[in-house]
């Protein structure tokens, strides 16, 4: 549901006009407009946006909110170069198996950064082609940038020689 | 087409296929980035990035630092641009606090920030030269680039290191005299650029070296998320200084250069015209120059001066403050984007109401540019994709962070 000052702002209430359930939140602060989206719907919002000029995909990152729950908010940043607009997804994942699709097939760009958040934070983007580490080993354990990660890393931190991490 | 690394089992390559690996320590590369590159004779069928030797986990720390602290994180990000780094990051976080920042602090921002540009556009060129196999452009890029330096540490004490802009102001008062280095410097510089370009403009070699290499379509390049001057040489007239203004370059006068053909000749003359242009706004930044405060009047987030501190109470008591314990900022969250010598560059910095910001994730033009680098190489020779790598201009740090 949108909040009532968001109602005449045009980005928000084409999507709340297109794919109603999928905002659950939204507020404009500091200038920027944020909206919560379903996860089920992240793919779908995406492509109406991008549709509606939103060619650009600025990137995708993650805040931790450890130890609430649902911890993990993965946010997108969407830009229109030719409206000169910029609006920020947001979609709230549980701790237990962080899982969203991913928005790989309406920018070829969302590769690197999901693959980012994906080593960093352990969220799995499902349809991504090619989901393996990007910052980190190969064989590294855990994923760094959780609240619950020790900022000095573990003693042990490589899985062994022909174990899967 | 699948995007699995070469140097994994690819049953499809043929007998003639050949696996070539470049990096992580090669000169080209600019850096630690291995490249892997599938062969066909010279020509590169299929191409591979590989990153993340760089990685130093600078977002995990700014995290457990106070927030003036973190300043100095961001300078290690991207080392060739630290000044647009410090200045994304103070502009995102005063945007949280809310905090006015003075006319002089602002103007002297855009003025270290342009002269970031051209020590950046320098170093880009040089080395971009050197690769392609003009020695002596590298030589003449680093004169000029040492007077840069030089500037950098008669404000700031540091070559390259500099943090010099501070939440809500500058760090020091600018030191005295410090227009004189400046005036002789940017009045000497376009006729460096005009060297520059007797140097590289109608050489044979590097017309051939450069033109029609490294083509992209508009629509590709920002599927990928490319952007800065790899955009405009390909026909888009976006610069965020212009669509979204921050720290008052909508009061600067200047051009966007634009070129349409999209390869790396078209992008070499994008920088070089922004070289001139940010000569001009330097130049303009020297003559208007406001004079006043150089810091916020927010005694609660920047730090008293020492002779204030000596002898007021008030004045000692937030100085601890601040030093010990840092300041609180207001719970929300920001994404400011700057335009960096490589593009744009976010700073999203969310905030729980502590000291410490909550999460600070750093969006390096770097990361979004060198996506595209497989798509730009592949179907060319082994020596193209060398120029292609040099024109696109990015620095690890910034992409690995």
């Amino acid at each position: 549901m949108l909040p009532d000052n968001l109602k005449e702002n045009p980005v928000a209430a084409a999507v709340e006009g297109a794919l109603a359930p999928a905002v659950l939140e939204g507020k404009f602060e500091h200038g920027e407009l944020t909206l919560v989206i379903a996860p089920a719907m992240i793919v779908a919002v995406c492509r109406l946006l991008n549709e509606q000029q939103f060619e650009r995909l600025s990137g995708v990152t993650a805040v931790d909110w450890y130890p609430a729950e649902p911890r993990f908010e993965v946010v997108y940043h969407l830009h229109s170069v030719g409206n000169n607009q910029r609006v920020r997804l947001k979609c709230r994942l549980r701790g237990e198996a962080p899982e969203i699709d991913s928005v790989t097939g309406v920018w070829r760009g969302a590769d690197w950064y999901e693959r980012e958040v994906y080593d960093l934070f352990g969220v799995v983007f499902r349809g991504h082609s090619n989901l393996r580490r990007i910052l980190m080993p190969d064989n590294w354990l855990g994923h760094p940038l959780r609240k619950d990660y020790p900022v000095h890393g573990y003693k042990y931190s490589y899985a062994e020689p022909g174990v899967e991490p | 087409m699948s995007d699995a690394p070469v140097d994994r089992p690819a049953p499809a390559a043929g007998p003639t296929r050949m696996a070539l690996n470049l990096g992580p320590q090669h000169p080209s590369t600019h850096g630690v980035l291995r490249l892997m590159a599938e062969l066909d004779g010279e020509v590169i069928v299929k191409a591979d990035c590989e990153i993340g030797y760089l990685h130093t986990g600078i977002e995990k720390e700014c995290e457990q630092k106070l927030y003036q602290q973190v300043v100095t994180c961001t300078d290690r990000v991207d080392y060739l641009a630290p000044l647009s780094n410090n200045l994304c990051y103070c502009l995102a976080v005063e945007r949280l606090l809310g905090l006015e920042i003075p006319a002089l602090a602002q103007w002297m921002r855009v003025l270290l920030a342009e002269l970031t540009r051209l020590n950046s556009h320098l170093v880009w060129l040089g080395t971009h030269a050197l690769d392609v196999g003009a020695m002596s452009v590298f030589l003449y890029c680093f004169r000029e680039r040492e007077d840069i330096l030089r500037i950098f540490e008669i404000f700031s004490g540091q070559r390259m290191m500099t943090s010099y802009f501070r939440i809500g102001g500058l760090a020091l008062e600018p030191p005295r005299g410090w227009r004189e280095p400046v005036k002789t410097f940017i009045d000497a510089f376009p006729s460096r650029v005009d060297e520059y370009e007797d140097l590289l403009t109608r050489n044979p070699i590097w017309l051939k070296r450069t033109k029609g290499v490294g083509w992209m379509s508009l629509a590709d390049l920002l599927d990928y998320g490319v952007t800065g001057p790899m955009l405009r040489a390909a026909g888009l007239a976006w610069d965020i200084r212009k669509a979204e203004p921050y720290t008052g370059y909508e009061k600067f006068d200047f051009e966007i250069p634009v070129r349409t053909k999209g390869d790396i000749y078209a992008r070499y003359q994008v920088r070089l015209e922004e070289m001139r242009q940010s000569t001009r706004i330097v130049q303009e930044a020297l003559e208007g120059m406001p004079s006043g405060p150089w810091k916020a009047d927010a005694p609660k987030v920047v730090l008293p001066d020492r002779e204030r501190m000596k002898t007021e109470m008030e004045a000692l008591i937030h100085h601890f403050k601040i030093v010990t314990e840092g300041f609180r900022v207001p719970p929300g969250e920001v994404y400011q984007v700057i335009e960096s010598p490589r593009g744009e560059l976010g700073y999203y910095v969310v905030s729980d109401g502590s000291a410490k910001p909550w999460r600070v994730h750093i969006h390096g033009p770097s990361f979004g540019n060198l996506q595209a680098a497989p798509k730009m190489i592949e179907g060319r020779i082994i020596a193209d994709s060398i120029a292609v790598l040099g024109s696109m201009d990015f620095v690890l740090g910034d992409t690995d962070r």
